[in-house]
């Protein structure tokens, strides 16, 4: 398993460069261009001078070298500079005494054309509230989703199973631009704004939670936007648990099961469903990296400005190092939890080796 | 903007005494929503106006313009004209005082080599500054003793408030930004994210793209101001929930730019819960009659003065025609509601340039577009529904960039010129390719391969003279200026050259008036070029929000300071 796991990483690091290369062309050859959005009175030689400080006149061999090194070493150098040090940079940004600085305080860092500053402190500060709202509504649409769909394959064409399926099919066939309106009109406009079950339309991302009342507040301000996406995921995970634990139930071991005088829950928990789970869990890990992109649509609706948000953001404002370094790090986490649900297969089902 | 300013002006009225008494920060927190968050608080770096208007809080420039584009004077202690000798005689250079005690938030003294620092940061050649044009013509920024700035032009300058004017070209503070000129502007991000300012608030937080909160600044030179203690500046959303955030949840106090249904907008204003307010300052949405020749068939030099003239466009008749049949009333109705107005000048405003000899226009005409077609000889001679002119079907490809309004009016517009027998076949292009200006993108406004196109344009600050130089014949689109120029419907007018020349050199504020009339009438009347409506800003206030005086002419929130909630309803 550990060298299997060994190749597939050592595999990984071309298909990245690769993949890095594709995106950057991708994004390059858009005829997007960083001063469009700006008001018609700035004229042109300004617009140009603008793209000159920019560098986006410069040769696109270049530039994709200049972000590669700055991608593959500065950042990561960076990054493991401020995990050892405990202390906060120094206003120049250099390191404290007693750090480790590794890369020289003005090397430059990608930079993102709409902010002019670097793409990474933009990422750590939109990554918490997406982890948060898209991350726990992930985790609800498991927690839902997963005993709707055993109980479903279990009593099919039962009430349950046929409101399942009905639930299912609404959480799939809305779209979250919508139940999202539907739910802020609900809950936040014809609800009394007194009213304990009144919840806010919009995200307040510079909320810090430190007692209870905070901590209230935070929790309110989730609930919507988790719930809209939990909706879909559960309605999603459901679907996959309930075909795979009807193709199990049909299987022979299950009928042996139950002829050696097993219990229901015996045979339904331990026997079915951990076979099934194989085809869910790779379902699961396969979305993970989804959390971390965010939810373009509901961030929107919500106001939660997270990772998705920056990233529509940076795409209307044709902020190439931004949209291109979000891709990659999307790139890098779908190879990784390909990776992860490969191992997790082989775990769950003792008959896979890959050895 | 009338009905909301009677209003105001009678709150303002009863209110008087009460406001005389406010203290700073008595009016508690604000909450203001622009959808479009800003990604930086340096108005150089960015340009746009989320970034302008949200930087407006905090950093300031001499004089800026009320609702009406008259100038205030702001940080300075009046406005210099040559009746004061503020202006030289020779129009080349004009000095500025700065009002006394103005200080910064840190509490050091704004001097004047803070103002000489912020023209070479704008100035510098590798900075990329977004207001450069603010700066054209200057040739040195000095200090005339420790209270007064000199700004001295290449050439006579009627109008010399354009540096240091409104929120575009705002002072820095030469202190926080000493490090920053030229490339390595944008490595300052503390500064371009908390610049200091002389202004009401002081940035406490900046999430870029998201949200910024403001303190009132306690070295602000009123004592008295801002009305309000702290402001929370949000982004995010679009324009719908923006605009039900203040109307119907009421969790925000301001909301800005609601171009939206406008009938969906005023079902919220009903409500009672906000009043909507707009400005209009001069942007028009307009039709351009390409005057050269787009047909693809020519390759690289259509749309070029090599292409030859365009088959029918250049024709008055043609245009006067397509002009008649445009019910501007409904498209106002339909796409634009409070933020829109008729127009058939390309300049609207202000009052002064306003010319009057084309409204005629204003109501729709499809009888008269047809008798005129008809007297014109451009009939349809092949029985197909379409008119010819010399031989040549009166088709046109009409583009405009891809926004709800823009498509309705497309298709609106079609319908009345298919009455006319005029077939038009309608594209959009995404805005960042359509305003984009990439040289090598066949698809931008200044290529403009196509026979009409709309979009909106304006001017910054209330004098036209650079922008009716926008008309000069020299100034076409073309490959030798990669595709760079203002002329986008390529007139080219010796008589109208000759007006832009005069009107530079003409210091006497009614003779330019006239003369920026007469480019005006000159143009519209040349139909290369049709008016259709004139935008204002639309915004929407909480009712309990005092003291807005929205002006297009500056950035919306320039009176921040004398905002105040009405007693006894102010925010948790």
């Amino acid at each position: 398993m550990v060298t299997y796991i060994i190749r597939r990483l050592i595999l990984a690091v071309p298909a990245l460069i690769f993949i890095s290369f594709i995106i950057f062309m991708i994004v390059k050859l858009s005829p997007a261009d960083p001063t469009a959005n700006l008001p018609l009175t700035i004229p042109p030689e300004v617009r140009e001078q603008i793209r000159e400080s920019l560098g986006v006149n410069e040769p696109l061999v270049g530039q994709y070298l200049r972000w590669a090194r700055m991608m593959f070493i500065t950042e990561p150098l960076i990054m493991l500079e401020d995990a050892l040090c405990s202390a906060p940079r120094l206003p120049d940004r250099s390191m404290p005494d007693g750090c480790w600085q590794m890369v020289p305080p003005d090397t430059s860092r990608i930079i993102s054309y709409q902010t002019r500053s670097p793409v990474f402190d933009l990422i750590a500060i939109s990554l918490p509230q997406t982890l948060w709202v898209v991350g726990t509504s992930y985790i609800i649409g498991i927690l839902i989703g997963m005993p709707l769909g055993i109980v479903s394959a279990y009593k099919q064409y039962s009430l349950v199973d046929q409101g399942a399926t009905f639930f299912s099919m609404v959480g799939f066939s809305i779209p979250t631009f919508f139940t999202g309106t539907m739910a802020i009109i609900i809950f936040s406009v014809w609800t009394p704004t007194d009213a304990w079950w009144w919840l806010p339309s919009s995200y307040d991302t510079t909320h810090v939670v430190e007692d209870w009342d905070s901590f209230v507040f935070q929790l309110q301000q989730m609930v919507m936007p988790m719930m809209v996406l939990g909706l879909y995921n559960a309605a999603q995970i459901s679907r996959y648990m309930r075909a795979s634990m009807l193709d199990n139930l049909q299987q022979d071991y299950v009928r042996t099961a139950r002829a050696k005088g097993m219990g229901e829950g015996t045979v339904v928990l331990k026997h079915v469903l951990r076979n099934s789970l194989i085809p869910v869990v790779t379902v699961i890990a396969l979305n993970v990296p989804a959390v971390f992109g965010g939810a373009l649509i509901t961030e929107q609706v919500f106001r939660v400005n997270g990772i998705g948000y920056q990233l529509i953001q940076a795409i209307r404002g044709a902020d190439v190092p931004m949209v291109q370094t979000i891709s990659f790090i999307f790139a890098v986490l779908v190879v990784m939890f390909n990776l992860i649900a490969d191992v997790l297969y082989g775990i769950l089902d003792p008959r896979i080796r890959y050895d | 903007m009338k009905r909301s300013s009677l209003l105001l002006g009678a709150a303002a009225l009863a209110l008087a005494p009460a406001a005389a008494l406010a203290e700073r920060g008595s009016s508690g927190h604000l909450n203001i929503i622009y959808w479009q968050a800003p990604s930086t608080l340096n108005p150089y770096l960015s340009g746009g106006t989320k970034e302008i208007e949200s930087a407006s809080l905090v950093l300031e420039s001499m004089a800026r313009f009320d609702q009406n584009g008259e100038m205030v004077p702001w940080l300075a202690a009046d406005i210099p004209t040559v009746e004061n000798g503020g202006v030289s005689e020779d129009l080349t250079s004009i000095t500025w005082t700065i009002a006394d005690g103005i200080v910064w938030s840190d509490g050091s003294a704004l001097t004047p080599a803070d103002f000489i620092f912020t023209w070479e940061y704008c100035t510098h050649p590798e900075g990329g500054c977004a207001q450069a044009s603010s700066y054209d013509g200057v040739t040195s920024v000095e200090a005339v003793g420790d209270n007064q700035v000199r700004i001295t032009f290449g050439a006579p300058t009627p109008f010399p408030y354009t540096a240091f004017v409104g929120s575009e070209s705002p002072v820095i503070q030469a202190a926080q930004f000493a490090d920053c000129l030229g490339a390595r502007a944008p490595e300052c991000t503390d500064a371009n994210f908390g610049p200091i300012g002389t202004g009401p608030f002081v940035v406490d937080e900046f999430r870029p793209n998201d949200v910024i909160e403001f303190s009132a600044n306690t070295n602000y030179r009123n004592p008295d101001q801002p009305g309000f203690a702290t402001v929370t500046f949000r982004g995010g959303g679009d324009a719908v929930s923006a605009a039900r955030s203040v109307c119907q949840t009421g969790e925000f106090d301001y909301a800005w730019n609601l171009q939206i249904d406008p009938q969906i907008l005023a079902d919220m204003e009903a409500e009672g819960n906000c009043n909507v307010v707009t400005a209009f300052g001069t942007s028009v949405e307009r039709l351009h009659l390409n005057q050269t020749n787009p047909d693809p068939s020519l390759g690289d030099v259509r749309s070029t003065a090599q292409a030859g003239e365009h088959p029918f466009l250049t024709n008055p008749v043609i245009g006067q025609a397509l002009s008649m049949a445009i019910d501007r009333a409904l498209l106002v109705e339909v796409g634009y509601g409070a933020g829109g107005q008729p127009t058939c000048n390309v300049l609207p405003a202000p009052e002064l340039y306003a010319s009057t000899a084309n409204d005629a226009c204003l109501t729709q005409d499809i009888p008269g577009a047809i008798a005129l077609l008809d007297e014109a000889g451009i009939v349809d001679t092949d029985g197909d529904g379409i008119r010819e002119y010399n031989g040549t079907p009166l088709r046109v490809l009409y583009q405009t960039s891809t926004n709800a309004v823009r498509q309705d009016t497309q298709a609106l517009v079609q319908a009345w010129w298919a009455e006319l027998g005029i077939d038009t076949e309608l594209r959009n292009i995404d805005a960042s390719v359509f305003f984009g200006g990439d040289p090598a993108s066949p698809d931008t406004f200044q290529k403009f391969y196509a026979d009409i196109e709309m979009y909106t344009n304006n001017f910054a600050g209330v004098d036209p003279q650079a922008y009716m130089a926008n008309w000069l014949c020299d100034d076409w689109p073309r490959p030798e200026t990669q595709w760079q120029g203002a002329n986008i419907q390529r007139f080219c007018s010796e008589e109208y050259d000759a007006l832009v020349a005069e009107m530079a050199g003409t210091a006497d504020l009614a003779e330019r008036g006239r003369l920026a009339r007469a480019m005006n009438d000159m143009l519209v009347q040349s139909y290369s070029i049709i008016p259709l409506i004139h935008r204002g800003g639309v915004s929407a206030h909480a009712v309990s929000i005092e003291g807005i005086q929205m002006s297009d002419w500056d950035s919306e929130l320039w009176n921040i300071a004398e905002w105040t909630r009405t007693p006894g309803m102010e925010r948790q």
